[in-house]
């Protein structure tokens, strides 16, 4: 079993952000597998999505069940297999699992930045990845690899820093968001922000109050996110139309209550917003949403995907999944498009999966397969090229 | 049609350091094989999750497409050469994707089964179907959905407007140039519109 360490590096240097703003100092955590070879060539950074953290791997020491967001994917003898490849986990700033976010206090005022958390962007995050490299020594990555929002970064390295890496593995992503995508955001925002207890983002506690941490809303925002990365045909097939307890004595079985949970999946999205608001941050949420919304690499180019991926040097693998309605097939095929119109090395699997969005997390053996197959080719090259 | 004299003969049709476009790819041998002595570059295409894994193993660039909803991704022209190696027969729109292989394609090269081909021709004469070594398949199970001969092409080449710049039999890993429509078990075609 892998052991997963955590670790911090503090960076002493202002970041400036997209927004014109800069964060004047912050730490970053992170977890790294395997070992860095000779010549620094088998490094390979993973990008986390929205709720996810720099623990990508592996167990913490005494925890079992502690493994991390992507342990089917990464490990010792696995698809990206840490006994050949250094791979690296980064937690994003504004994030709430270990670098510095809204819940940290803010050094230009002494107080918890709270809703005065700078707004970041995935080109923010890739920035500051880039100074994590630097302090690792790393100066090109083997591959970067991220599934939807992680994915949005993976592709931002491309462009922002394209000679630094030579492979990204870009999965479940897209170009940008729709406007039905970040309308779901939306929502999820507003039940946050219209929760009393959010009280303008500042509800973590202090000299003059308690916490009150805004539940209420990131429950529900958890609840729309959920069904979102589901599909239709998984979710009937895993609660249907089932009861959480069938009432005696009522011919429908029915409790005739429009408050209580009736059907399974009420009750198991309840389950999952519960879960998600004792762990995650209300102002985390809104700003990682926002950086979803905001990605959009063509918008420099008049929503032109090609002259904008010109920049790219890497070569890419793609992959989508069938059902994934929330970055569907096609915005992964307009990405391959993109590249194709500038002649880069891409390859595309569009995986017949049943499990929506989140097949990106699930251990399926074609997917698995493709990926794997990928690695060793890159590997295979960074041997070559030794 | 994956033997290596086969693939060389297809090969042999394609200039060095072409960009090519697999349609139906396989498992990336012969896309492989030109990268390899013709120093060309580009992509297959294949439905198959089994090819697709198979072309990332070879490290061959890899699209997973269903030819059947069309080439739409592809620019006109922004190929040298489109190859349909075997891949024809089994389209349900053959004829739409003759035409978008000639728009993707400044070259276009089809080899597919020939039913035109002797034993083909003497099996249905004594009343069945083909079964052969180039038509493995019975009537019922065959994946070949377009049945057609090396003549038939060149009546669809020409209702297209395609001009065909080569075409020969191949048997037995031979060039068929004499009577290949009777004496081939494989046509192949090179076209540009």
């Amino acid at each position: 079993m892998l052991i997963a360490t955590p670790q911090s590096m503090h960076f002493a240097d202002a970041l400036p952000l997209e927004s014109g703003a800069s964060i004047r100092a912050y730490d970053l955590s992170y977890e790294t597998y395997g070992t860095l070879n000779a010549d620094k060539s088998n490094a390979v950074l993973i990008c986390h999505a929205l709720n996810a953290s720099h623990h990508v791997a592996g167990v913490y020491a005494g925890q079992d069940k502690s493994e991390g967001w992507w342990d089917t994917m990464i490990g010792p003898g696995k698809s990206l297999d840490t006994n050949k490849f250094f791979v690296i986990g980064v937690n994003n700033l504004g994030s709430c699992f270990g670098s510095t976010g809204p819940m940290h206090m803010n050094p230009d005022t002494g107080r918890i930045y709270g809703a005065d958390f700078p707004v970041v962007t995935v080109e923010d995050w890739v920035n500051a990845q880039a100074r994590l490299m630097d302090a690792l020594g790393i100066q090109t990555l083997a591959a970067v690899m991220g599934g939807s929002l992680g994915g949005m970064q993976a592709l931002g390295w491309t462009l922002q820093f394209p000679d630094r890496v030579r492979h990204a593995v870009v999965i479940a992503s897209a170009p940008n968001l729709t406007a039905e995508n970040i309308a779901f955001n939306e929502v999820a925002r507003r039940a946050i922000v219209t929760d009393p207890d959010f009280n303008g983002g500042h509800f973590y506690a202090d000299s003059s109050r308690p916490e009150t941490k805004p539940k209420r809303g990131l429950r529900i925002a958890r609840m729309i996110g959920h069904i979102t990365y589901l599909s239709d045909d998984v979710m009937n097939e895993k609660f249907g139309r089932q009861l959480r307890e069938a009432v005696l004595g009522s011919a429908a079985g029915y409790k005739y209550s429009t408050q209580e949970v009736e059907f399974q999946i009420e009750s198991y999205l309840r389950y999952q917003g519960d879960k998600f608001a004792e762990y995650f941050d209300a102002n985390t949420y809104l700003l990682i949403t926002r950086a979803l919304d905001y990605f959009d690499p063509a918008r420099g180019f008049d929503g032109n995907l090609s002259l904008a991926l010109a920049r790219a040097k890497a070569k890419f693998l793609l992959v989508s999944f069938t059902t994934d309605w929330r970055f569907s097939p096609q915005r992964s095929r307009e990405l391959v498009k993109a590249l194709l119109d500038n002649r880069r090395n891409v390859s595309y699997a569009e995986i017949d999966a049943p499990h929506g969005h989140d097949a990106f997390l699930l251990d399926d053996p074609r997917y698995m397969g493709v990926i794997g197959s990928y690695f060793d080719s890159v590997l295979k090259e960074t041997e070559a090229s030794a | 049609m994956s033997d290596v004299s086969t693939m060389k003969a297809i090969a042999d049709l394609v200039p060095q350091g072409s960009r090519v476009l697999d349609l139906g790819c396989g498992d990336g041998a012969l896309l492989a094989y030109l990268q390899q002595t013709r120093a060309c570059t580009g992509y297959g295409i294949e439905i198959a999750d089994a090819n697709v894994l198979a072309c990332v193993k070879r490290g061959v660039n890899v699209i997973q497409l269903n030819l059947d909803e069309g080439l739409a991704m592809f620019d006109d022209a922004s190929f040298d050469v489109v190859l349909q190696i075997d891949t024809l027969q089994h389209l349900r729109n053959a004829e739409v994707m003759l035409r978008e292989t000639a728009r993707v394609g400044k070259t276009g090269i089809v080899a597919f089964p020939n039913f035109g081909h002797w034993p083909n021709r003497l099996a249905v004469l004594m009343g069945r179907m083909p079964v052969t070594k180039r038509l493995p398949y019975q009537w019922y199970d065959t994946p070949n959905i377009r049945v057609g001969t090396y003549a038939d092409f060149e009546v669809l080449a020409q209702r297209n407007q395609l001009n065909i710049t080569d075409s020969f039999g191949l048997q037995d890993s031979r060039l068929v140039r004499i009577a290949p429509n009777l004496m081939a078990g494989t046509a192949v075609f090179k076209f540009s519109r």
